[in-house]
Parts: C-alpha cells; sequence; structure tokens
C-alpha cells in the first residue's frame, strides 16, 4: 500500500468519509449564509458542538472496549448540575463530587469485565441513578456557572475562533494518547482481540477501568463546558448527548465492535451533526426536522461506508 | 416453604411479582383503608402501557446480544400523533386510526430491519438512526396541533368495571396470547432458538432472516399500538410521551427475569415488573420521598438484578 | 527414552488435561533439549493443541509436573511466567489485534518497548525479524494487520514470536504455522528453523504436513488419544511409520463395508455439487440411499462444501422436496446445541412443522418425538424433559442426531460428527445411519477418522478446497486416502 495506490484504497475512502461529510455541510452552510464564514459566524456555528464533542470522545473510549455507554447524557447532565451548584457554592466539594464521579466509573467497569454484563443495561440503570442525582440537587433548572469556566468558553483568541481550536487541540490530545503512546495500543487492543492481550499477560480489568474512569473525564469535561455556555444547567441539559454522542463516533468512523475507533474522526462526526441542525435552519427547513437530518446524515454515511466495504470485498 | 422457594427459583418471573406484591403491601399498609385496592387499580392501569411496549422490546431482546430495540419511543409518539389526526377526535375513525398506527408500525419495523440488513449495521445503531427519523417526523406532524382523542377511545382506555381498569383486561388477554406465541408457535420456538445460538439454530433450520424481521415488526407495531392507547389515556398525543419507555421497556424485560442475553424469555415476568416499577415509584411517593430518589432506586434495581442475573454462563 | 546426559530444558511428566468429561491428556511424558527442534504429529484430538496451551501457560494442567530450564513450576504457571521463562507460542487461531499495525502488535508482548519513541524501535524489531525469515515478505510495519492476507498475517505472527527484546527466548511453540503459507514461505520457514536451532533456541513444530516435520525435526513425537505413543530420534522414522504411528491400528468391529447390492434398488440421484475452484470435472455426487464421505486433513474446505449444500447449492430437485437438508455439527456448542433447551425441544426444534395442531405446537406429540428418538438412538437420559446440558458430550451428540433424523429430511449433512464421541456410542450411531441409508436417505459424511470412511460408498478426498480424489469401494483405504490429502492439486499455490 504505497504512493497513489493508497488513495484508491477502501480503507482512505472509510478514513475521508468523515472529513468529506463535514465538509458537504460546512460548503452547504457557506453556500446558503456567506455571513457565517467569519470569526463570529464560525463562533455561532461550533459553540455547541465542543461539548458534544466532548461527550463523543467520551462514548468513543467506552466503544473501544467493545461497550456502550447509554447513561452518558445523564451523566454530563449531572455534571453540569455540579457545575452549576457546589462547583460554584463550595468548590471543594464540588471537586469531590467529580472526583468520586469517575471512581464510580471504573467501578462500573470492573462490574461489567467481572460479571460479563451487557454494558447496555448496567449503563441504563446507571442513567436512572445520575439523573436521579441531578434532579435530587437541582430539582428545577437554574444555578449559575462558576465564572472561570464562563470565562474560560467564552474566550476570544486572535484568528482562529475558540470552538475550532477547542476541538482541534481535543482531536489532537486524544488522538497522540490513544494511537500514539505505547499506552493506547493496549487499550485498542482490548477491543480487537481481549485474548490476546491476557495471552501477553496484561490486566484486561486495569485497562478497562482506565477506560471507563477516562469516559468519565471526558463526560465531565463535556458537562462543565456546557454548563458554562449555558451559564445556568437543569437535569435534563444534556439527556440528548447519549444518542448524539454514538451517533458521532459511528459517523466518525468508530466501529461498534473490534476497538476500530479514530479520536479525529469522532470529533468531526459530533461536529457534523451540530452543523446538520444549523444547515436546516439556514435552509429555512423547521427545526423539527433538525433530529431527522441528523438521523438522515448518519444513514447515508453508514450507507456510502457499506458501500466502500461492499467494493473492497468483491476486489 | 420448600415448595415455594423451588416454585420461585424455577420460575424467574416469580420474584417480580412477589416485589411488586411487597412494595403493594408496605404502601397499602401505611395509607391504610380502602387506599389499597385504589392504588392496586391505578397500577394496573399505568402499567398496561409497560407491559405492550415490554412484550415488543423482549421479544427483540430475546434474539441475543447486540439486539434492542432503540426507536420504541419515537415509535410511540409517531403512530399517537397519525392515529389521533387519522381520528380527529370521531368515534367512527378510531378503526382507521388503529389500522394507520399498525401501519406506522409496520413501516419503521420494516426500515429498521433494511438497515440491519442492508448496511449490515449492529441493530443498536440502526434502530438509534431511525429513531431519530422517527421522532422527527412526529415532531413536525404534531407540533402545534393537539387533537383530543375521540370519546370512545377515552372511554376504553380509562374505563373500570368494578374497580377494574378495562384496558388492563384487554392488556392481560392479550399478554395470555403472547405467552402462548413465544412458548407454543414455531415463531416463538424460532425467536428462542435464534437467541442462543444463532448459527446452530440456523444449521437445525429456522429461518433466520425471516424471524428477524417478524420480531423488529412486532415490536415496532406493539409499540404503535401502545401510542395510540396511550394518547386515548392522556387526552392526546404530545411530543414526549414516548421519552419514558425507552428505558422503561428494557427495564421490565430484565426485571422480569428474561436473559438480557437472549434465548430465554418469559411473558408473566414482564407484568410483575411492570407493576413493580409503578408500585415502587408510588410507595417512594408515599413516603415523601423526592424524585430523584425514586430515580436512584430505579437505577439501582436494574444494576442489581442485572448483577445477580449474571452475564451470560459460561458454555462450555 | 533419551540418551542425553544434559538435563532437558523442558520436562513434561504425566501431564493430565480433564475438560469436562473429556480427557484430553492422560498423563504425557517429554522432555525438550536446548537447540532441539521437536515434531509433533498426531491426528485432531490427539491433544496436541491442549498441550502446547499448557506449556505456555494458558490452560492449567490437571495433573502432572512441569519443569523448565531446571526450575519445577507446579500449580499457578501463568502467561506472564511463560514469557519470563521465555516461552512463545504462535497458536493455531491467531493472536494479532487485528485493529491495530503489525509494530503496535509487536508492543503487546514486549512490555519494554514504551516511552518516547517506541513506536520506531517497535518497527526496527519487527522488520528485523520479518526479513530474517521471509526475505521479501512485502509487509510493512505501520500496516493494519486486518488489512493484511492471512498469509502475510502468519507471517508477522511467526516473526513476533522470534522478536527478542529484554529476554532471551529459550522456545517457541508453532502451531500448524504453515497452514495458511504458500510453499515458497513456508521453505524460508522450515530454513529459518533450522537456523534459529543452532542458536540454542528450542522450538516445537505442529504440523500435519510430515515432510516438513521430517525435513527439519531432530526428534518427533507422535500423539495419540492424549498420549504420547512414539518418541524418538527424526532419523527412527520415515513418511509410512508416521502414518503408522499416528494411524489407527486397530478397529473394532466386523468390517462394515457396506454391499453394492445395498444399493442396487436406488439410482436417483440427489446431489451434483462443484466446487467453485475446482480445476478438473471432479465433483460430489450422491444419490438415494448413499452413504458418501468427505476426507482429508482438517480444514481443507469440507465443511464449507457441505454448507454450500446446506444452502442449496448442488441439491437437484429429487433430492430438495422441500425438506431440504439437515445438518449435524461437529462442534456441539458452536453449531449445534442449543444449550437453555431441554432434550426435547432439542430434538423437535428441526420438525416443529409436522407438530402443529393449527398454530399451535403440539408438547406431547414433540415428546413421542423425542421419546421415539431417545428409545431408539440410546441417549442416556432420566427424560427427554431434563436439559440438554446435563448430558454428558456423547449424549448430547445423540440428541444432535436424532434432530436430524427425526425431521423430515431426505438429505442428511454430517461436519465431522464423531468428534470426542466415545466408541460405544460411535458404533451405536454408525448402526443407526446404515439402517437410515438403506431406507433411502443420502448422507454426506465429513469425517477425520479413517475408520469410519469403512461406511462410505464412495469418498472425495479434499484438499485446498477442492476435490482431489474420489475414490470408491476397494479403493478406500488409510493409504490412498492420506496420499490424496497431501496431493498438490495443479494449479494450487
Amino acid at each position: 500500500m504505497s504512493g497513489l495506490g493508497f488513495f484508491a484504497s477502501a480503507r482512505f475512502w472509510r478514513g475521508a468519509l468523515p472529513a468529506l461529510s463535514l465538509t458537504f455541510v460546512l460548503l452547504g452552510v457557506f453556500w446558503l449564509q456567506p455571513r457565517a464564514m467569519s470569526y463570529f459566524g464560525l463562533n455561532l456555528l461550533f459553540n455547541l458542538a465542543v461539548p458534544i464533542a466532548l461527550a463523543t470522545i467520551a462514548q468513543m473510549f467506552v466503544i473501544a472496549v467493545n461497550d456502550l455507554d447509554l447513561s452518558i447524557g445523564s451523566f454530563v447532565s449531572l455534571v453540569a448540575c455540579i457545575g452549576a451548584t457546589w462547583l460554584n457554592e463550595t468548590p471543594l466539594l464540588g471537586i469531590a463530587a467529580l472526583l468520586g464521579c469517575i471512581a464510580v466509573y471504573a467501578a462500573i467497569g470492573a462490574l461489567i469485565y467481572i460479571r460479563q454484563l451487557p454494558s447496555i443495561v448496567v449503563t441504563l440503570g446507571m442513567s436512572f441513578v445520575w439523573s436521579g442525582c441531578a434532579v435530587l440537587l437541582l430539582p428545577t433548572p437554574g444555578g449559575s456557572a462558576p465564572d472561570w469556566i464562563r470565562s474560560l468558553v467564552t474566550l476570544k483568541p486572535p484568528y482562529v475562533p475558540m470552538p475550532l481550536v477547542a476541538a482541534v487541540v481535543l482531536a489532537l490530545v486524544v488522538h497522540f494518547a490513544l494511537m500514539r503512546t505505547s499506552w493506547g495500543v493496549l487499550m485498542r487492543g482490548v477491543g480487537g482481540n481481549e485474548k490476546a492481550i491476557t495471552r501477553a499477560g496484561w490486566s484486561v480489568l486495569k485497562l478497562k477501568m482506565t477506560m471507563y474512569a477516562l469516559t468519565a473525564v471526558f463526560g465531565i469535561l463535556a458537562g462543565l463546558t456546557l454548563v458554562g455556555l449555558a451559564t445556568s444547567a437543569d437535569a435534563n441539559i444534556a439527556l440528548r448527548y447519549t444518542l448524539l454522542s454514538i451517533a458521532g463516533v459511528i459517523l466518525g468512523g468508530g466501529e461498534f465492535v473490534g476497538g476500530r475507533i479514530s479520536p479525529v474522526g469522532a470529533v468531526l462526526g459530533a461536529m457534523t451533526l451540530t452543523l446538520t441542525a444549523s444547515f436546516l435552519s439556514f435552509l429555512r427547513i423547521s427545526p423539527d426536522w433538525q433530529i431527522g437530518a441528523q438521523g438522515a446524515v448518519l444513514i447515508i454515511v453508514l450507507a456510502l461506508r457499506a458501500i466502500v466495504n461492499r467494493l473492497e470485498a468483491r476486489k | 416453604m420448600k415448595q415455594l422457594e423451588m416454585f420461585m427459583r424455577q420460575h424467574p418471573w416469580s420474584w417480580s411479582f412477589l416485589a411488586a406484591f411487597l412494595t403493594w403491601a408496605v404502601t397499602a399498609a401505611y395509607i391504610s383503608g380502602t387506599g389499597g385496592l385504589a392504588l392496586a387499580s391505578t397500577a394496573l392501569s399505568f402499567s398496561t402501557f409497560f407491559v405492550m411496549v415490554g412484550i415488543g422490546q423482549m421479544f427483540v431482546i430475546t434474539l441475543g446480544p447486540g439486539n434492542v430495540d432503540l426507536s420504541i419511543p419515537s415509535t410511540i409518539t409517531l403512530s399517537a400523533v397519525v392515529s389521533m389526526m387519522v381520528m380527529d377526535g370521531t368515534n367512527a375513525m378510531i378503526l382507521p386510526g388503529i389500522l394507520a398506527a399498525v401501519g406506522v408500525g409496520v413501516l419503521v419495523g420494516l426500515f429498521n430491519y433494511g438497515l440491519i440488513r442492508v448496511l449490515t449495521i449492529p441493530p443498536i445503531i440502526a434502530t438509534m438512526s431511525s429513531s431519530f427519523l422517527v421522532q422527527s417526523s412526529a415532531i413536525a406532524l404534531g407540533r402545534g396541533v393537539k387533537i383530543k382523542p375521540p370519546a370512545a377511545l377515552e372511554w376504553i382506555s380509562t374505563a373500570k368495571m368494578l374497580g377494574v381498569p378495562v384496558l388492563s383486561l384487554l392488556v392481560i388477554a392479550f399478554a395470555i396470547v403472547m405467552a402462548v406465541l413465544l412458548n407454543r408457535t414455531v415463531y416463538g420456538r424460532s425467536v428462542t432458538a435464534f437467541g442462543q445460538n444463532t448459527r446452530a439454530a440456523r444449521l437445525a433450520g429456522v429461518p433466520i432472516e425471516r424471524i428477524r424481521y417478524l420480531t423488529y415488526t412486532l415490536s415496532a407495531v406493539l409499540a404503535a399500538v401502545c401510542g395510540v392507547f396511550l394518547a386515548g389515556f392522556s387526552g392526546g398525543s404530545s411530543l414526549n410521551m414516548g421519552e419514558e419507555y425507552l428505558l422503561a421497556s428494557i427495564a421490565v424485560v430484565v426485571i422480569g427475569g428474561s436473559s438480557i442475553a437472549g434465548g430465554n424469555s418469559n411473558v408473566p415476568g414482564i407484568f410483575g415488573s411492570a407493576l413493580f416499577l409503578f408500585l415502587l415509584v408510588a410507595m417512594l411517593n408515599t413516603f415523601g420521598a423526592a424524585a430523584g430518589l425514586r430515580l436512584i432506586l430505579t437505577g439501582l434495581i436494574i444494576v442489581g438484578v442485572v448483577t445477580f442475573a449474571g452475564g451470560r454462563k459460561e458454555s462450555r | 527414552m533419551t540418551t542425553e546426559t544434559v538435563s532437558p530444558l523442558i520436562s513434561l511428566t504425566g501431564i493430565q488435561k480433564v475438560f469436562g468429561a473429556v480427557q484430553a491428556l492422560s498423563g504425557v511424558d517429554l522432555n525438550i533439549h536446548t537447540g532441539e527442534c521437536l515434531g509433533l504429529v498426531g491426528h485432531n484430538g490427539a491433544g496436541k493443541s491442549t498441550l502446547m496451551n499448557i506449556l505456555a501457560g494458558t490452560l492449567e494442567a490437571s495433573g502432572g509436573s512441569l519443569s523448565i530450564a531446571g526450575r519445577d513450576l507446579g500449580q499457578g504457571y501463568a502467561v506472564q511466567d511463560a514469557g519470563r521463562l521465555g516461552i512463545r507460542c504462535v497458536f493455531q487461531e491467531g493472536s494479532l489485534c487485528p485493529n491495530l499495525s503489525v509494530a503496535e502488535n509487536t508492543r503487546i508482548i514486549h512490555p519494554v518497548l514504551k516511552g518516547f519513541g517506541w513506536r520506531p524501535r517497535a518497527a526496527a524489531v519487527i522488520m528485523e525479524q520479518l526479513d530474517l525469515i521471509f526475505p521479501g515478505h512485502g509487509v510493512s510495519a505501520f500496516d493494519i494487520v486486518g488489512d493484511l492476507s492471512i498469509s502475510k498475517r502468519q507471517m508477522v505472527e511467526i516473526a513476533r514470536a522470534f522478536t527478542v527484546t529484554d529476554t532471551g527466548i529459550r522456545l517457541v511453540i508453532l502451531d500448524e504455522p504453515t497452514s495458511s503459507l504458500d510453499a515458497r514461505v513456508a521453505e524460508q520457514l522450515l530454513d529459518y528453523v533450522g537456523r534459529v536451532a543452532g542458536e540454542g533456541i528450542s522450538v516445537i513444530l505442529i504440523s500435519h504436513l510430515l515432510g516438513e516435520i521430517l525435513q527439519v525435526s531432530n526428534k518427533i513425537a507422535v500423539m495419540k488419544d492424549g498420549r504420547v505413543v512414539a518418541f524418538r530420534d527424526a532419523s527412527g522414522f520415515d513418511r509410512s511409520s508416521l502414518v503408522e504411528a499416528m494411524g489407527s491400528t486397530v478397529v473394532a468391529g466386523v468390517a462394515p463395508r457396506r454391499d453394492a447390492e445395498h444399493r442396487k434398488t436406488v439410482s436417483e440421484e440427489r446431489i451434483h455439487m462443484r466446487p467453485p475452484e475446482q480445476p478438473d470435472d471432479q465433483s460430489v455426487r450422491a444419490q438415494a440411499g448413499e452413504v458418501v464421505g468427505f476426507a482429508g486433513l482438517a480444514g481443507q474446505g469440507q465443511t464449507e462444501a457441505l454448507l454450500q449444500i446446506f444452502d442449496g447449492h448442488g441439491v437437484l430437485p429429487s433430492g430438495a422436496q422441500d425438506a431440504g437438508c439437515c445438518f449435524i455439527a461437529g462442534d456441539r456448542q458452536v453449531d449445534g446445541v442449543l444449550p437453555l433447551w431441554s432434550i426435547r425441544k432439542n430434538i423437535g426444534i428441526s420438525s416443529l412443522k409436522r407438530l402443529l395442531l393449527g398454530m399451535l405446537i403440539q408438547n406431547g406429540k414433540e415428546r413421542e418425538l423425542a421419546d421415539a428418538w431417545k428409545e431408539r438412538i440410546g441417549i442416556r437420559a432420566p427424560d427427554v424433559e431434563a436439559p440438554i446440558l446435563s448430558l454428558s458430550g456423547g449424549n448430547q451428540q445423540k440428541v444432535l442426531f436424532a434432530r436430524a433424523l427425526g425431521s423430515a429430511a431426505d438429505i442428511v449433512l454430517m461436519d465431522d460428527p464423531m468428534r470426542g464421541v466415545d466408541i460405544g456410542t460411535k458404533n451405536e450411531v454408525y448402526a443407526i445411519i446404515r439402517q437410515e441409508a438403506s431406507q433411502g436417505r443420502t448422507f454426506l459424511w465429513y469425517t477425520t477418522e479413517m475408520e469410519e470412511l469403512d461406511y462410505c460408498d464412495r469418498v472425495y478426498v479434499f484438499r485446498d478446497g477442492v476435490i482431489s480424489e474420489t475414490l470408491s469401494g476397494s479403493d478406500i483405504t488409510e493409504e490412498n486416502v492420506l496420499k490424496a490429502s497431501f496431493k498438490q492439486v495443479s494449479g494450487a499455490a
């Protein structure tokens, strides 16, 4: 696989699909609304993509080890609520609570591995738990985000808008950690061939716990970013993130099983999904169809991928 | 006592009834008087909807790991919207309305199966993708129009005979039919074989693809029918009416003693755990527990049940 | 048996392994010396792979003792210990992560490949080894393993086993390493094995290709039924004495060959199937009442051919009738048993349509069917309502026979169904197969056990996915089958 041959290979096209779909939707937006092609316009377009991208990355860690997290949406909501209450009023308590959440996530990972439980059901149960905690903490929408978070998410760096900087940094950092370090290799190996990792003498339990803990870390980042942007929180603020994050990972070229994931793709996928919603509003199509359009984009991309795979199989 | 213990060991669904009964007894004792009977009646009413979607989800889950229908909530909403529009508040249009809802279910089922088959993607992703489209259609169709259900439908959904909700009697009859479908028909046997070992089932002559198609359609149709009655029950459709049914439909299957790994399911457990889920909330309400606590307890019970029921046993 | 005075690198004494009711290893004694290449041969199920798994620490022995480099390793010997002691294993089913690159897969078995610049170091280690063993391999260190061809994957896995970083290697176990390599690459590997032995690394080579074994081994051990039945210097063996040592020497019972007259009355052809890659005009044919055997080494396309027929390829209209074919699996757990069900339901699943009254399955009728077959085929269980997993392996297999023979299908496909079944059960089932055939059923029978071919009217020997030889009548001999098993079909690379 070298030279021009690579550009005709199925692997290249599979890898390029997320970037192509984002470009396609972005071009559509610019064509409809040329004013979006500005510092301010891009800022507006991608602002809400950042927490979704973080949640997508969180979901990706779990998918990398062949599990699925149906609780990420309620977890992000809970974090937003903690951010808007404890973290603002009694920062130490807030930080302790967030650290506790990470520990719970790691324990869930251990439970799922040791008892060989279906992750879907366990995380489904946990979504009730997170939601319950969020409702207890903030029964009615309200609270307010700490100032430091608010000023952090509204930073205005020169030339390039903050959301784009954040997306690039996020994609690169996670890509480096997971795809380039010797440690990331083991993590992905668990998804690819758990037995091979065990045979080489590594503890799959520890690896899985680490991945779940990382999911919590990025879920926390997502929740804090969200509360910074929204300035206040409510217990249902991010419930949609559960399905959006799964869609983002898949859209970004990740596969459901086998440890084939792509951090850069996941960020691109999350951005595509966010942008699709704005695209519709520029088309003056009722926002009722936002979710539908996101679903349609997902199905189209999956169909394209199926075509690429089939062409490859024929060869 | 020994015999009871044996019975409960052999029939995993009995636990859910025991749990439902205990929660009811505790609550009834607390509120005292005839409140207990009224509570039982309300529990029957509310649990019927859980049972309807739960049975569909159960058949899907029986197909084995990876098979879950995430499009149930959106199907409920869409079919409620469509049927209310077709009925337009007149009794004469009830039957066409129900047929339209069934049509919605068949289409959603076909679409789900098509995605699984053509795109060769896992069922979770397929049903999730289609739920985006279905939900959106429901929002677009239903926005701003609140049509009251026809009087007869409202009556059927809410009426009580000697304190027993009529709808719950219908659903009990329906659940019996579904239990027979699961245990005594070629289809039911095939679904159960599919979930135990798909490859072995295929080699034993089970038509794998047809079974998968029928099962996803059944689930969607049941969700659609549930949507009609739910709209009748709550005085019309609303756009978030399906929301709680995603988690609930899976929860009743798991708590009811069906194996989440597939291949081993039962219908009675769906009924028991639907009652239990409602009564648990009622009990916590009675004790004045906050809404958050109710959610937490429900979640912990699901995690606890699946932890103790265990994952897929090593077969070799 | 050995005459060397130096103490062996590895010595196994009385190793036992039990899986449930199956005794996979019953007391294996084996010594391996430094710099020795030990060839290990034996039929499927002789226990070779189990033994190697124990040596690699992935399975724990049920009994016996194991010592490596003079150290006695009792219970609790695990993979990590094997790694530390320098024992590497190339497993038959592959231990690479398909989603990772070649270099990344190398890192997995080398904890020291970490920190800054680990990627180039890992790449260098594996590429050096690949170049050494397989010059001209065409693999790049950053290729994703899942994108490589099977033969390249195999090369990577083998080369990885020989890579050295911090700890040296003492022993490399190669389990059927050449199964997916072409002749030229296989030759490169055998060459390397010969060279590396001179450098003080011992190799255990497991192969069905006796030529390979004879070419590179210093010592040869022959395994049969969980025991080592012959173990001596390679020079003491030649091809025919190896075959004899592996082979089935004793066949209990009468010569079962069916007379031609059994078939005289029937002549309706039911199957005519040509394997897709078949270079010549040989094809699988079967008539009503015939028992047709598929033979050859394991995994040469026999199961695939059966599955194609199961899906209706090559089934003539006269054979299908709408009952189609039924399939009896050899790998019970994967292909046959429905583990949560009773014996009755396991038997009934292929006959449901005949048990209906209206829409409903009649449990009573299903029970009758199950009881009748329990009686006829001798399933040892108190009751057909007992769970299938409560039965021993052989009886589970009988349930699968009952399922297939109880169905309406006229064509019975058997995928080495007697794997791991005791001799008593076998004889009972053989009798029923003959009986059913004489009543007009057609049997297609893939078997790895030589004596079962004696029950067949005709035998197709498979090699590389195609038929290499068609034998019938008195031509069906162990010698002819073995010869055809190793025959290179023209055109095969």
